[in-house]
């Protein structure tokens, strides 16, 4: 029998994720839970003045994803860490990239994607423009699967770990913070009355040098880890 | 010796290894293992707790690399990743059986990941064997010890392709039943040519199987 | 028994790294003093007030230098914890880590004195310039580094993840800063920048420069002190640490 060729390694991959995090239903919709609460803390912590909200709400948006995408992250590779399923995924002999690449698709699917349906929603709750709505999705769908990514290094990294939740914030914050700054800045420019056309080349280039850089890199995090 | 025909290469020690070092943070917890395993050898580890027995698998099996030494596999180093998962099992202490799949689930995604077949009459087959067929659309994490044992060890049944069995503590919580079980399985592979090496409590091992000991203890760095 | 410690090829290289930065401490605590004293007395005492900005931009003369060092460190903690992590070198991953600390001092020593020289142009203690806002994340990825490296137990996973960790960083570092820039640009229409440095007169360049050495003295001197620590403690049941041990033991 011929050694699981790496696509179908994948799937299986992907697959299971999402059907484990099907099973705990609760668990896997928190992140979007936490997203909510925080969105909401910040127009009653800065007062309800609509121009001010406005103005904040790319940012905020942004900043509540990113944190609520690493929310999640640690456990893509605690458990199959603390079961021993990390090992025999290991001894497969398949590339542990694409595993890699895997699991940062199933967080995205899982975390992501329901935050750049959600997010527009919140955008409303600012006072966007519609045009404002369109580009703000249109970044969260570029830059969110850079902060799984992103997340799914630091992961892996800090596999196993006690203070893995916090270790990963603190890692990957600062990276991450060139697709903040592109993605806020492409809906502020739209709110401006310019093109976001800049900006989304530049996420969108991000999120290309991400996919390709990031995968390898994560691998050989968890490499090290197991060793 | 053989009772079936064997498509293991025999004409080599399925593994050997030379020199064998392996670290624990900043110490040697062993150095200088030497150690070939034969066709229908079955080599049992020992040696005190912390001495290193799971270490020594993994390095084996490839997770870890050694601090110094050299593993080959049928003759040749440990090269392509893939064809050291086929030629060779390894069963963890740990199950690697999730705990939100149903058993069934939980087998057949360690069966695909290894490219074994991995089919429902497959993996029904491999379950009925342990007589955990009944089980098979239980959450593993209903399962008690015993059973998740077994389950892990369904892996084994059907196992053609690898002539290397590297089991850490495969008798873990098994009742007589499950004993009896894994000593036959472990007698047909040993028949047809393979290879076991394994940890845990010898007192398991039928005497048929004539263990040959490999004591840690004794490599202690 | 005791048991056999690690005793492999590259263990001759503490030893040698540990005999070698002995010998060159004092000489380069001294040079370290001697520059800065000098290099201070000529920026703050002989270098001419400058025309716009009085006596409060004497402070660049520390500014500056810091935040070179601040990258050079961070640069060269990332490519010696790379080459311990690729050739299994671990003095290499032991000298990343004795960088790593002095890094994030420079750092905060270059945001401190990158707002001290802001306060008395912009009246606030704090600016989002460019510059300074790149040298806070900077602050960030050592904070990261240390963190990630602190928190691992096993020695050897932790140089190699924060190696792995810290060469991620050192890639980002040029996307971080002209993302920062490009984001500086955008909100404010006009570019705010730190006052500029003044139009440098041969006095300054040489304050700056005398400066920028006594930096770099310092740097290596308390590097090595770090990492001399970091060999003897590593290495502590190697046969010339413990030989040093008793020899201090019987000249006590």
């Amino acid at each position: 029998m011929s050694p699981s060729p790496s696509p179908s390694l994948f799937g299986a991959l992907f697959v299971r994720d999402l059907r484990l995090a099907l099973r705990r239903r609760t668990e896997a919709l928190l992140p979007i839970g936490f997203f909510v609460v925080a969105v909401a803390l910040f127009p009653l912590g800065v007062g309800p003045e609509p121009q001010t909200l406005r103005q904040i709400a790319p940012g905020v948006i942004w900043v509540c994803a990113l944190l609520a995408a690493m929310l999640s992250v640690s456990q893509l590779y605690g458990s199959d860490f603390a079961d021993g399923t990390l090992e025999q995924l290991l001894l497969t002999g398949g590339s542990t990239t694409l595993m890699a690449a895997a699991r940062a698709t199933a967080h995205w699917t899982l975390t992501g994607l329901p935050l750049v349906v959600a997010a527009p929603l919140f955008g409303l709750m600012f006072d966007l423009s519609s045009a404002a709505l369109r580009i703000l999705a249109l970044t969260l769908l570029l830059g969110t699967p850079i902060l799984s990514l992103l997340g799914s290094l630091g992961a892996a990294l800090t596999l196993g770990l006690r203070s893995a939740g916090v270790l990963v914030i603190l890692i990957v914050l600062p990276l991450a913070i060139p697709a903040l700054i592109f993605g806020t800045g492409a809906v502020a420019a739209v709110d401006a009355g310019q093109s976001a056309g800049a900006h989304l080349s530049l996420l969108g280039a991000l999120l290309i040098v991400t996919a390709l850089g990031v995968p390898p890199a994560t691998a050989a995090a968890l490499r090290i880890a197991v060793e | 010796m053989l009772s079936a025909p064997s498509s293991f290469n025999l004409s080599e020690p399925h593994l050997a290894a030379r020199g064998l070092a392996c670290r624990r943070g900043s110490r040697l917890l062993f150095s200088k293992v030497d150690l070939a395993l034969c066709p229908s050898e079955l080599v049992w580890l020992r040696g005190r707790n912390g001495r290193g027995k799971t270490s020594l698998l993994r390095l084996l099996a490839g997770i870890a690399t050694p601090e110094a030494g050299q593993v080959l596999l049928d003759g040749s180093p440990i090269a392509a990743a893939h064809e050291r998962s086929r030629r060779m099992v390894y069963l963890g202490h740990q199950h690697a059986l999730k705990d939100d799949l149903t058993s069934a689930e939980a087998l057949e995604f360690l069966l695909r990941i290894h490219g074994r077949r991995s089919d429902r009459s497959s993996v029904a087959a491999a379950l009925d064997h342990w007589g955990m067929l009944a089980q098979a659309d239980t959450w593993v994490r209903r399962l008690s010890q015993g059973q998740r044992r077994r389950v892990a060890l369904a892996r084994l049944v059907g196992e053609q392709d690898a002539s290397l069995w590297l089991l850490d503590e495969p008798f873990d919580a098994l009742d007589a039943d499950g004993v009896e079980r894994l000593n036959a399985l472990l007698l047909q592979h040993l028949q047809r040519g393979g290879a076991v090496l394994m940890t845990g409590h010898q007192a398991a091992l039928a005497p048929a199987l004539q263990a040959r000991e490999l004591d840690l203890d004794d490599c202690a760095a | 028994m005791s048991s056999q410690r690690l005793r492999l090829f590259t263990f001759a290289a503490p030893s040698r790294f540990y005999s070698l930065s002995g010998s060159l401490l004092p000489w380069l605590w001294a040079a370290a003093a001697l520059l800065a004293a000098l290099g201070l007395y000529i920026g703050f005492f002989v270098a001419p007030t400058d025309a716009q900005q009085g006596e409060s931009y004497r402070i660049i003369f520390i500014h500056v230098p810091a935040a070179w060092m601040s990258m050079v460190v961070y640069l060269a903690m990332a490519g010696w914890a790379a080459i311990g992590w690729i050739f299994k070198a671990r003095m290499a991953s032991m000298l990343a880590r004795a960088l790593a600390p002095s890094g994030m001092v420079f750092t905060l020593i270059a945001l401190a004195t990158g707002s001290f020289w802001g306060k008395p142009a912009w009246g606030t203690w704090w600016v989002w310039d460019a510059r300074l806002t790149s040298e806070l994340i900077l602050l960030f990825l050592y904070v990261g580094y240390i963190a990630l490296v602190e928190a691992i137990d096993d020695v050897r996973r932790a140089d190699h993840a924060g190696a792995l960790l810290a060469i991620v960083g050192a890639v980002n570092v040029p996307v971080i800063y002209f993302s920062v820039r490009w984001w500086n640009t955008l909100h404010q229409g006009a570019t705010i920048t730190m006052s500029a440095a003044p139009k440098m007169q041969s006095t300054m360049l040489l304050a700056m420069l005398l400066l920028t050495f006594a930096f770099w003295a310092y740097a290596f001197a308390i590097v090595f002190v770090r990492a001399r620590a970091i060999v003897l403690e590593r290495e502590q049941d190697a046969e010339w640490v413990r030989g040093l041990a008793s020899a201090a033991r019987r000249a006590a």
